[in-house]
């Protein structure tokens, strides 16, 4: 099947980039995620960060905010499925997963997911076939941008 | 209509008297294997029980309590058979997902497993907002009340026999695969979808979410599945009352230990079911999301009713000026007790306010015997989510998508 090989092909391109991570990693992961999610990308810019914005392959819509020292400081995403969140949230995926599971049990029920760590926050909202979510390093938010600035 | 109230009374007593028998408050697991008679409802009955309490996860050895789970029971049996039957309690009763999923380690009966066009066993990934839930296809004939949905496909949670998760699935989110993590012993999804995934898993290539898997015994790989494979809202392929589902809890103040109410299956197929004078919102199809303003700002396609849900959470503490809890902040802590009112608005411009309020958290659950707690709230940025106390005091419809009824063809919601 051509979108296999296609798919093999992507992940060889992938070998030289010194890491997966988006969230805390450097500008260049923005163009592994586009080829992990086989989408389409479009940039624009203000005076405190450049914004990537990528259509995944199953129409999820995900924001990367990479602020001046080329660092990706927060992502957002919305759409029908989850996206890869192992490969957007980078080396914060096993945090996040972690807190996930604990705040469950502690949450008494389900509901949203609200991570609200020092140096993580990661918010999920929704429910089959409509998600939302937000995650960012509050540390590295660049001078000038709110929490509130991402979404 | 007095005698649709009368008989409503009716199918409650009766649906109340038989969860007694059953010496089953809803919470607990009861297994009756190998018995056709013990828990079977007349046909006739489209009325289930469902109890909110601390669920199946309170007792020892777990010792944790759900709060605001809303929790029935469902028989399955083999596909055509009698016999080879179990009960299962404890299941939660979730408006927001479609379809049976059942804890492996609740269930005593072997059921066929689904396989793929190459012979595979189908294994699926299901994303929940908080999670995943991973486990094999398999196919069963459930009854609940005196509704049969047969060769129904389910999801068997945390099945030994599939234990290795692909990380293409754990990159969905954490495994909720045991009883501690799930709160419950399985989830009767009966929301506004048809299919957990529906057309976008149907396909093959890069545009497949990633859904459902074969998996041969060297490992997994992501398969395309029909719509009629894929596991289904239950409702969907009773006989009849096939359209929706009607959620009836009594009103609650403050915390409580447990309350008891009915899920009715039908909109407007029988005497017990109709609409009333309740207003039916439309929502979009697609997000299956409707409009709640807040404080003169809207909130477009971004509000959903959720019986899954176990608090109504809504916005952040800047907007709504109360505090999280400093030991929970997934939950509001007022000082004191604040009352709210938000306006829902259908896609078909029905709009209503809804009054609430939002209680300290911690106040509400100091004792580890609350099962239920009005007021109980939360953040959700730029969302709301219309959890279970949504329903306290309300008959709500979930009427499915692409079923017809008198109020024309769902999905939308009722109240």
């Amino acid at each position: 099947m051509n979108s296999r090989i296609l798919r093999g092909l992507f992940a060889l391109l992938l070998l030289p980039f010194p890491a997966l991570a988006s969230l805390g990693g450097d500008v260049t992961t923005v163009q592994a995620d586009q080829a992990k999610m086989q989408g389409s990308l479009r940039t624009s810019s203000n005076n405190s960060y450049t914004l990537h914005e990528i259509q995944s392959s199953t129409g999820v819509a995900v924001k990367e905010y990479v602020a001046p020292t080329g660092k990706v400081f927060a992502v957002t995403w919305q759409g029908p499925f989850h996206p890869d969140l192992r490969q957007l949230l980078g080396t914060y995926f096993d945090q996040f997963e972690q807190a996930e599971q604990a705040q469950r049990t502690q949450r008494r029920g389900h509901g949203p997911v609200l991570i609200q760590q020092a140096g993580l926050v990661v918010q999920i909202s929704g429910h089959m076939r409509a998600f939302v979510g937000k995650a960012y390093v509050p540390q590295m938010l660049p001078a000038g941008v709110h929490a509130e600035d991402i979404r | 209509m007095k005698i649709a109230r009368l008989q409503k009374f009716l199918y409650l007593s009766l649906a109340a008297t038989l969860t007694a028998m059953a010496g089953c408050s809803g919470a607990g697991s009861s297994t009756n294997t190998g018995g056709s008679g013990g828990g079977s409802t007349p046909s006739v009955s489209n009325v289930a029980a469902i109890t909110v309490n601390t669920g199946p996860t309170a007792a020892p050895p777990l010792n944790s309590p759900y709060v605001d789970g809303a929790f029935t029971s469902v028989t399955l049996c083999a596909p055509g058979s009698t016999t080879n039957c179990q009960t299962i309690g404890g299941i939660l009763v979730d408006t927001g997902s479609p379809g049976l999923r059942i804890l492996s380690s609740a269930l005593t009966i072997s059921l066929p497993q689904q396989t793929a066009s190459n012979g595979s066993p189908v294994v699926e990934c299901l994303p929940f907002v908080d999670g995943i839930t991973w486990g094999p296809v398999q196919t069963a004939d459930m009854t609940i009340a005196g509704e049969q949905a047969k060769s129904l496909p389910i999801q068997v949670i945390g099945s030994s026999a599939f234990s290795n998760i692909p990380s293409s699935c754990t990159s969905f989110g954490a495994p909720e695969d045991d009883i501690s993590v799930l709160g419950a012993n399985g989830i009767l999804g009966v929301g506004n979808l048809a299919q957990d995934c529906g057309l976008a898993c149907t396909v093959s290539g890069p545009s497949n979410p990633g859904l459902y898997y074969a998996c041969p015994a060297a490992g997994c790989e992501v398969t395309a599945e029909s719509l009629s494979s894929q596991v289904v809202n239950p409702i969907v392929l009773f006989p009849k009352d096939n359209n929706g589902v009607i959620i009836e809890l009594p009103s609650v103040t403050g915390a409580e230990a447990s309350i008891s109410g009915s899920m009715i299956f039908g909109i407007g197929t029988q005497t017990n079911n109709g609409l009333g004078n309740a207003t039916v919102y439309t929502i979009d199809p697609s997000s299956g999301n409707f409009t709640t303003v807040f404080d003169n700002v809207t909130y477009e396609d971004a509000s959903f009713i959720d019986s899954g849900s176990n608090a109504i959470y809504f916005l952040d503490s800047n907007t709504t000026g109360m505090q999280t809890c400093s030991d929970a902040t997934f939950w509001y802590c007022p000082t004191t007790t604040q009352n709210f009112s938000a306006t829902n608005q259908g896609t078909n411009g029905a709009s209503s306010p809804i009054n609430f309020s939002v209680a300290n958290a911690d106040t509400l659950l100091a004792s580890e015997t609350i099962g239920v707690a009005n007021g109980l709230g939360g953040p959700d940025a730029g969302t709301f989510d219309w959890g279970l106390p949504f329903f306290f005091g309300r008959t709500v419809y979930t009427a499915i998508e692409g079923q017809n009824t008198p109020a024309g063809v769902g999905p939308y919601w009722a109240y």
